[in-house]
């Protein structure tokens, strides 16, 4: 009897030791039949342009037999969680996507495989395909880490049908905020669930609004903020004092998943700040809409999202990750699945793949204020400790927008945060 | 608690087992050894060892991408320094100062009622006991809805008594409210069930004695059931105060430790360290902090159960 209890509990422990070894987080990708699994992670093709990526990705392994590519996404507010924790724990995916702001962190980390290594003996590849200054954006001491893959800028949305109801001219690009305001609020009405404009009271909207504003987010050395002043009172004023007035409070959202969005598809929102990744989504919404480039202040500024291509430093398939991320990048079926589904913009120096953007039929009809928004861009400030100064931002604007400070106060404190950070 | 309880006509325990030679003696052992195995591999694994690392990790600065870097005690001495570590425990604190009390309240009135019930008590346990292994994610989201300013069932019924409800979790006043809430609702049946076993163990004979002696029902309840429910009562506040310690899930679904900061509990801090902030050092420093503190509360917890905690 106490035999068989024994040997029971040895099985047991056994079981339960394999159990542990199989549950480690360790991944093959080197898969059977001789074919290279390549694991590619994304934020930026979910859920709008899944379809768009698989006609890239069966295109490349038309070209590639050999290679099996394995499309992994994650919604942007976890994506870099994801992805951290997949470096730190050596589960890194072979390729993966990253914007210009963390591009930075991940090349001085070691991360990211040194792709002008991994070109070598690639004869078809040009730099030239690329525009120059996207290439460049991407190199970190004097290495190239990251293949530009797309960029993107921020617009106003206007629901056309809504403006022609109310008797109204649509905005143009001479708008200034004063008519942006006034048309707002005429068109607010509260009673039918309308509301005049929607713009996000933070971080990403503030810089710009105050570089609008004539302002600077930091003083020129970047060794101190400059925002709290005159021209960061009317920045954040601007952001603020729409809330609660042609635009939803907090509490009117209630904590909503892509509020604006559902409110802008559904027709109840006039105008709407917002990036030109929503093109796509709007596609079929049941009104006439356009877009324009963001009105301004004392000048125009507008933001600009840059995202490229890496391979993990860690990646045992270098030459294949170099193939991928140089198909997706660059190649002539990327380049116009982008352009066609109105997946962002391929930042190539071939004009003529460019235009295609404005050919097309698609909405909007605007599509050249995509392209005059580039004429006059504002960069986001960028520190070491990035995440902890947007979020004071937000925080403190979320502060005077709810009526908790006064602007000037919610300033004063978000400046003494962000100085702390920067120190 | 073992040598006050003599009971002096008792017959002498047979010892369990004679002492045998040497040998059967080591045999025993490495049964033991056997049987403990099984838990004590995966607590090694899971536990143990991830604590030893986050030891380890504390004395780092490290943002899980590039190589651990040497900080010694930097992370510790940061984090003392920092206002917003005060602010976290004390929005801890608050939490614990709404969530034991009514967790407390509400369980054990239930367990009063439960023990009181005559039919229905099992499938009444086994509804009061469902929130309790129904997953914290699936439970936060449900009261983030009820509890939406926006067109929320709590804010609607509120309305039609003509009164206008709070902004909930979207108001720094009110955002830890709606996550005690959520909470004591959410573990009212753990401390239910507890209590509710610890009621029925209390054998009868001693309530028809006190009541044959002429104690009303109150005192009945003073002199008797409250002592002999101490250690069930002990335990549950000792187990619902460490999980109060580590309250996270809630907090992170509901509210994501906003507005303005005013939820921002110390596990949500640990988790927005690592994970927004890139500083798992400092993160695992706080870890370590809190697990100081909660082993020191639950110590004094203990020695104090000598006051009032009656084995007998």
């Amino acid at each position: 009897m106490r035999r068989t209890t024994k040997a029971a509990a040895a099985l047991l422990t056994a079981v339960l030791a394999t159990a542990c070894s199989q549950g480690s987080a360790t991944r093959d990708t080197g898969a059977e039949n001789g074919k290279v699994t390549l694991r590619y992670f994304t934020f930026s093709a979910a859920p709008d342009h899944v379809a768009d990526l698989d006609t890239i990705v069966a295109a490349f392994e038309k070209e590639n037999p050999a290679i099996d590519v394995v499309v992994e996404t994650a919604p942007f507010a976890d994506y870099f969680t994801k992805l951290q924790t997949s470096i730190a724990g050596n589960t890194a995916p072979d390729t993966f996507e990253l914007n210009y702001e963390n591009f930075v962190t991940y090349a001085s980390a070691g991360s990211l495989l040194d792709l002008g290594a991994a070109a070598t003996g690639d004869d078809g590849y040009q730099p030239s395909v690329y525009a120059a200054e996207s290439l460049k954006a991407f190199t970190h001491a004097g290495k190239q880490y990251a293949l530009p893959a797309s960029f993107s800028t921020v617009v106003l949305f206007y629901n056309k049908t809504l403006f022609d109801a109310a008797g109204l001219p649509a905005p143009t690009a001479d708008w200034t905020w004063a008519e942006e305001k006034a048309a707002a609020a005429k068109l607010t009405d509260k009673d039918k669930g309308v509301y005049g404009d929607f713009q996000p009271v933070q971080f990403f909207e503030f810089y710009k609004a105050l570089k609008q504003a004539g302002g600077e987010f930091l003083t020129t050395d970047g060794k101190k903020t400059a925002f709290n002043g005159p021209a960061g009172v009317k920045a954040a004023t601007w952001l603020v004092d729409k809330v609660g007035d042609t635009m939803p409070t907090e509490a009117e959202i209630g904590g909503t998943a892509d509020y604006d969005t559902k409110l802008f598809k559904s027709g109840k929102l006039a105008m709407w700040h917002n990036g030109i990744w929503q093109f796509a989504g709007m596609a079929d919404a049941p009104f006439e809409w356009d877009v324009v480039v963001e009105p301004g202040d004392q000048s125009k500024a507008s933001a600009v999202f840059h995202n490229a291509i890496a391979a993990s430093a860690t990646t045992k398939h270098p030459a294949e990750a170099w193939a991928w991320s140089r198909f997706l990048t660059s190649s002539q079926v990327a380049a116009t699945t982008r352009i066609k589904a109105s997946w962002e913009l391929p930042p190539v120096s071939d004009q003529a793949i460019l235009a295609g953007y404005l050919d097309t039929t698609a909405k909007p009809a605007n599509r050249q204020a995509v392209f005059d928004s580039l004429k006059s861009i504002a960069l986001p400030p960028v520190i070491a400790r990035q995440q902890e100064m947007q979020d004071a931002m937000t925080e403190e604007l979320s502060n005077a927008a709810a009526g908790r400070k006064t602007v000037r106060q919610a300033l004063t404190d978000a400046a003494a945060t962000i100085d702390g950070l920067l120190g | 608690m073992t040598a006050t309880r003599t009971a002096p006509k008792a017959p002498p325990r047979p010892a369990a087992r004679a002492v045998g030679p040497r040998r059967s003696r080591l045999r025993y052992a490495g049964t033991v050894a056997l049987f403990l195995l099984p838990s004590a591999i995966p607590l090694t694994l899971f536990t143990l060892v991830p604590m030893a690392g986050s030891l380890w990790t504390s004395l780092h600065e490290w943002n899980l991408i590039t190589p651990m870097r040497w900080a010694g005690l930097d992370n510790y001495a940061e984090l003392l320094g920092d206002e917003r570590t005060l602010a976290a425990f004390g929005h801890t604190l608050y939490f614990l100062a709404g969530y034991l009390p009514l967790v407390y309240a509400g369980g054990f009135g239930l367990a009063l009622l439960l023990n009181r019930a005559r039919r229905g008590r099992n499938v009444l346990r086994a509804v009061y006991f469902l929130p309790v292994v129904t997953s914290w994610v699936v439970v936060a989201l449900m009261w983030k809805w009820l509890l939406n300013p926006a067109g929320g069932v709590v804010n609607w019924l509120i309305g039609l008594v003509g009164l206008e409800g709070p902004g909930w979790w979207t108001d720094p006043n009110w955002a830890m409210p709606s996550v005690i809430l959520a909470s004591a609702w959410k573990d009212l049946g753990f401390v239910m069930v507890i209590l509710l076993a610890g009621l029925q163990a209390i054998p009868r004979e001693y309530h028809e004695a006190a009541r044959v002696d002429g104690a009303t029902a109150l005192q009945s309840f003073r002199h008797i059931t409250l002592p002999l429910l101490s250690p069930s009562t002990f335990f549950v506040i000792v187990i619902s105060l460490i999980n109060g310690f580590q309250v996270f899930d809630q907090v992170h679904v509901m509210t994501g430790g906003g507005p303005a900061g005013a939820t921002t509990v110390v596990v949500e801090q640990i988790y927005d360290l690592t994970f927004r902030y890139g500083r798992a050092g400092a993160a695992s420093a706080l870890s370590w902090l809190l697990f100081v503190i909660i082993l020191i509360v639950t110590l004094v917890q203990i020695r104090a159960q000598r006051r009032w905690v009656n084995y007998a």
